[in-house]
């Protein structure tokens, strides 16, 4: 872990610190002893009752989830507001670091008033709040904003937890490409189809996806407006059509095609349609992850005979091989900051998880499933979301990079897989 | 399996497969055979009873492979791959063979080769691999003479498997590629 120390009572804390419990509708599971984690307390809000949605259960799933937060369990049942003067001796025996408080209010018309403050426990000091009014239907986002704004006062870094998430279900002949909030809560429909859909891929934007769709009894890549639902086919070449990933400009996206007979890494201009070949190779090249950090783009071939890992140019070029241990390697995620490549490997006959630091080429596999899927980084780097089986389901999980917090997304009906993380949104 | 010498069926039996391409495929009703002009509509001639031939005489119908939309039902539809591979094995090749000759015969005829992968491995990369194989036969029925105009190579990579099973007889069914006639 990384979370920046600068809590004089956080080593002393979370050594002492029992196994995380469970609250709200998912479970996170802590492995391994000594994490340093930032202990909180949330007071009962004023008016908490009123709103549809628990608030305050909200804002310690996210805390959490993120593998950097620890829950105390609260010193009072009495609601603490945005105006109280806490007794923080009280939470200071429990041994939290930081206190939210708050009240919701029902305004005239119609929406509530979400206000907090975040009070530092240790030094007694006010850590400011906000008022955030919203209607019925968005007071999860309003939750999640709480959580946003504790993580980077405590943190520094800005926290994801108003970030989206895209995934796709399989059930009852039917394929559905879901929108939801990155606690997995709060999922929309965003396409509905009774053929495939594989590969979504969030706009730097975050207000589009693209994704593979067999729709049309073959793959080709569409574009879709999700607030309008409006969709543009944007690669229907002879062959296949796959693996879209946007160019950090959001005006290309590099993409899979045949055109050539085996599938190779083209850029295609989001404007004009047209496709300009990055790779050269006789064999496979496909699965393109783009680093604007590195200004390079990560993919795997199967040039060296099995699948591996290598990077190159985002004109195309020479290509530097980047993973050497296993025989398949596949489904690269380069962190935002540059440093971690999260990818998928073959051990025997599972498929697992793994991260390397990019700086030292250092391994660890960091989950102990064997169909872990598709790995895609929060906008922070702090998290990776990934599908797996689990108990024999199919499963969301979230996982701190050193693997020690997980987190079972709350899931739809019928399999669930295809996550893709979105990018923080203004 | 499949064999090449069905191709030249009697006529009584050619009669049999088309009534079971009519039922069981998706032949368009409109381009269904039975309005060729080339074949002679069953009945008898009222004209023809006082020429010699008797009244129990059958003229026979000959229904014309060429008009077919698709190859007879008694070709294969699919050929099947080895684990990790894309070789033709030489048990396709016959079907291959039969695809090509019908597909020569009829030059606006167009097949979508189809290639799957069984459920190991990751989506993207399984696509990849089943295009090799739909590319493997697109090559293969091009040095039979068949036309680029004519193929499209496509993958669905491990999204349709053909058996649900996790156990090598499934997997051996979903390594396939299927020809697909449009």
């Amino acid at each position: 872990m990384t979370v920046r120390l600068n809590r004089r009572h956080l080593l002393g804390a979370a050594a002492a610190a029992p196994l995380a419990p469970a609250w709200g509708q998912f479970r996170v599971e802590v492995s391994g002893v000594g994490l340093t984690q930032i202990p909180f307390g949330v007071a009962a809000f004023r008016g908490g009752d009123q709103a549809s949605q628990d608030l305050v259960g909200i804002v310690r799933g996210d805390l959490e989830r993120s593998g950097q937060f620890r829950a105390v369990p609260p010193v009072t049942q009495v609601s603490l507001d945005e105006t109280s003067r806490p007794d923080l001796a009280l939470w200071r025996e429990k041994s939290a670091d930081v206190l939210l408080t708050g009240s919701v209010t029902r305004l005239a018309d119609g929406r509530f008033d979400v206000r907090f403050r975040v009070w530092d426990v240790v030094r007694g000091q006010d850590l400011g709040g906000l008022s955030l009014p919203v209607r019925q239907a968005d007071l999860r986002s309003a939750g999640h904003r709480m959580a946003d704004y504790i993580y980077e006062k405590l943190t520094g870094e800005k926290g994801i937890f108003s970030t989206r998430i895209a995934y796709v279900t399989q059930g009852g002949g039917k394929h559905t490409l879901w929108v939801a909030d990155a606690d997995g809560e709060n999922g929309q429909v965003a396409l509905n189809s009774p053929e495939p859909i594989i590969s979504p891929s969030w706009a730097p934007t975050g207000n589009q996806l693209a994704y593979v769709s067999f729709e049309s009894r073959k793959p080709v890549i569409y574009t879709h407006e999700l607030v309008t639902g409006r969709r543009r086919l944007v690669a229907n070449f002879k062959g296949s059509n796959s693996a879209p990933a946007w160019a950090p400009d959001g005006k290309s996206m590099l993409a899979t095609l045949t055109l050539d007979g085996t599938s190779q890494i083209y850029s295609v201009d989001l404007a004009t349609g047209s496709q300009n070949r990055l790779t050269r190779s006789g064999g496979i090249d496909t699965e393109p992850c783009w680093s604007a950090k590195l200004g390079q783009v990560f993919f795997v071939s199967d040039r060296g005979g099995a699948p591996q890992i290598y990077r190159m140019s985002p004109q195309g070029g020479n290509a530097e091989r980047v993973t050497f241990q296993g025989v398949y390697n596949t489904s690269p995620a380069v962190s935002p900051d540059g440093n971690t490549l999260a990818y998928i490997t073959r051990v025997g006959g599972g498929f697992k998880l793994q991260v390397m630091d990019l700086r030292n080429n250092a391994i660890s596999s960091i989950t102990d499933t064997v169909s872990d899927e598709s790995p895609s980084f929060a906008p922070n780097g702090r998290l990776i979301i990934y599908a797996t089986k689990q108990q024999g389901r199919d499963a969301l999980m979230t996982t701190t990079l050193d693997g020690r917090i997980k987190t079972r997304l709350a899931s739809a009906q019928g399999d669930i897989r295809e996550p893709d993380w979105g990018p923080f949104v203004a | 399996m499949i064999k090449l010498s069905r191709f030249h069926l009697s006529v009584a039996s050619a009669a049999v497969v088309l009534a079971l391409v009519g039922c069981g495929s998706n032949v368009k009703l409109e381009e269904a055979p039975v309005s060729d002009s080339t074949a002679t509509a069953v009945g008898i001639d009222p004209n023809a009873a006082g020429n010699g031939q008797g009244t129990g005489g059958v003229r026979p119908v000959v229904i014309d492979e060429s008009k077919l939309a698709e190859p007879p039902a008694s070709v294969a539809r699919v050929v099947y791959f080895d684990y990790d591979s894309f070789l033709i094995k030489p048990e396709a090749m016959g079907i291959l063979e039969a695809h090509a000759k019908f597909l020569k015969a009829g030059g606006n005829r167009r097949v979508v080769l189809q290639g799957h992968t069984d459920e190991r491995g990751t989506r993207e990369y399984n696509l990849a691999l089943g295009q090799k194989r739909a590319e493997a036969v697109r090559r293969a029925l091009s040095l039979m003479g068949v036309s680029d105009a004519q193929q499209e190579a496509v993958s669905f990579g491990k999204e349709k498997p053909a058996a649900t099973g996790a156990d090598e007889a499934s997997f051996a069914k979903n390594r396939r590629v299927e020809l697909a006639y449009r």
